[in-house]
């Protein structure tokens, strides 16, 4: 049980709710597993690895993010349209929701505690290197910082830039190594992250 | 012009203007004195299980992604910022549950008071006692806010420079305050979406074209602030004027 007020209060609801028949708990516990076990980060990073791969799936990737997942077959987090963004040596991406805290399901899973914190939402809109340069992540200052706020039904995703030390890597190996945050944009990869 | 909700203020909502303004705590962006952004090393999805059981029942229950976004933002702006996001979504929950009939606060309480306790709290949800599941007719039967086909022209062509509006509506809006009054450059046309800022009053989808517009951080933020940044964003037409409009 839990101990602070909320979570005594939302457990009072679930169970009226359940008294009404409005809801089974089966039903609340098997959303839970979906979305603990099969929507993750491991999805978007099948995408990158994939997409760093085969420049033909790249190409088709950043045209129309919504089709090139189709293959896919990811489950849960529905998304109407996804648009990936890519990272090169002149722009850097990074995605936001300064207005609730929309981000792409699909591909990445639940998001972070930070990303739905107030301090991002309000800071990476107005002083994005500042805030990624605390997070870990110095970017040049010849790159342009563009930040994405999803402000409707529209998701993001940055498509990362592959370090060269990984050009010999599987396409599995290479998903093993793509992190969330350098899908969201906050993160650099590879040995050398603040060239 | 955006659509004028005036109406629904005095009428559904039977609310003050100034009270259902909907420049709320939610509406972040470029809000100074929040700190540093703090990260937690392998996080969980869910901190505590209350949290998976609140994500799974909004989830399960959500049937209009706008009016549960509108019915987080009306929660009270004290436990926006303390109850952490799942606290913020069963604010949202039982805000919307008690405005469609399915629950009652007096309800909840007595379940908890049933358990052994004690129900006095911080309580988020705000419901509106002037809000009823009768008055949302002119929705249809729509969870997730799709893309619609096209059926007007963009107004807006791509490579040209707009201007936001510079007020909000009555609302709920998803025009933030920080790019009100700024110039922009239209880069993407996404074609008609539904309309937020109806469908979440239960006025319909009223469905408009909808588009990314970059500014610049100069223009956003000044030019004192830091060099080669932008924001995109995604705006709906009736945000945006023509600058001979001015």
């Amino acid at each position: 049980m839990s101990n602070s007020y909320v979570g005594l209060r939302a457990e009072a609801l679930e169970s009226l709710l359940i008294e009404k028949g409005l809801i089974k708990s089966d039903q609340i516990d098997q959303t839970i597993s979906l979305y603990n076990e099969r929507v993750g980060p491991m999805n978007g990073a099948r995408v990158v690895a994939k997409a760093w791969k085969d420049p033909e799936y790249k190409k088709r990737l950043v045209e129309d993010g919504t089709g090139a997942i189709e293959e896919f077959g990811f489950v849960g987090g529905q998304i109407e349209k996804l648009v990936v963004v890519e990272n090169s040596d002149s722009v850097h991406n990074v995605v936001v929701c300064t207005l609730c805290s929309c981000y792409p399901w699909a591909v990445l899973g639940l998001p972070p505690r930070w990303y739905k914190d107030p301090a991002y939402r309000s800071r990476v809109v107005k002083e994005p290197r500042k805030v990624l340069e605390e997070m870990g992540t110095t970017l040049p200052k010849d790159k342009t910082v563009r930040v994405w706020d999803s402000s409707a039904e529209i998701r993001y995703m940055v498509l990362p830039q592959m370090p060269p030390e990984w050009s010999d890597l599987s396409e599995s190996d290479l998903a093993e190594r793509v992190s969330r945050d350098s899908m969201i944009g906050v993160e650099l990869l590879g040995l050398d992250c603040s060239a | 012009m955006l659509v004028d909700l005036s109406q629904v203020a005095e009428n559904e909502y039977g609310l003050k203007r100034e009270n259902n303004a909907m420049d709320g705590i939610h509406d972040l962006g470029g809000k100074a004195g929040f700190g540093t952004v703090e990260v937690e090393d392998d996080e969980p999805y869910f901190h505590e299980s209350w949290e998976s059981r609140v994500f799974s029942m909004v989830v399960n229950l959500g049937d209009n992604t706008d009016r549960f976004r509108h019915a987080v933002e009306r929660i009270d702006p004290i436990s926006y910022l303390s109850d952490t996001y799942y606290g913020r979504w069963l604010g949202g929950l039982e805000t919307k549950l008690v405005e469609d009939g399915f629950v009652t606060q007096r309800e909840i309480s007595e379940h908890m008071r049933a358990n052994g306790i004690s129900d006095e709290g911080r309580v988020a949800a705000r419901p509106s006692e002037h809000i009823s599941k009768e008055n949302k007719s002119q929705n249809s039967e729509q969870y997730y806010n799709t893309p619609r086909p096209a059926s007007s022209e963009p107004r807006f062509q791509l490579g040209q420079t707009v201007r936001a509006v510079p007020t909000g509506s009555d609302g709920h809006t998803r025009l933030p305050a920080y790019v009100r009054a700024k110039k922009g450059e239209i880069v993407a046309q996404h074609g008609e979406w539904i309309f937020p800022d109806s469908h979440a009053h239960g006025l319909g989808e009223m469905p408009q074209n909808l588009y990314t517009v970059a500014f610049s951080g100069g223009e956003l933020w000044g030019l004192h602030l830091e060099e080669k940044t932008e924001v995109r964003i995604d705006l709906f037409e009736t945000y945006l004027m023509e600058l001979q409009d001015e």
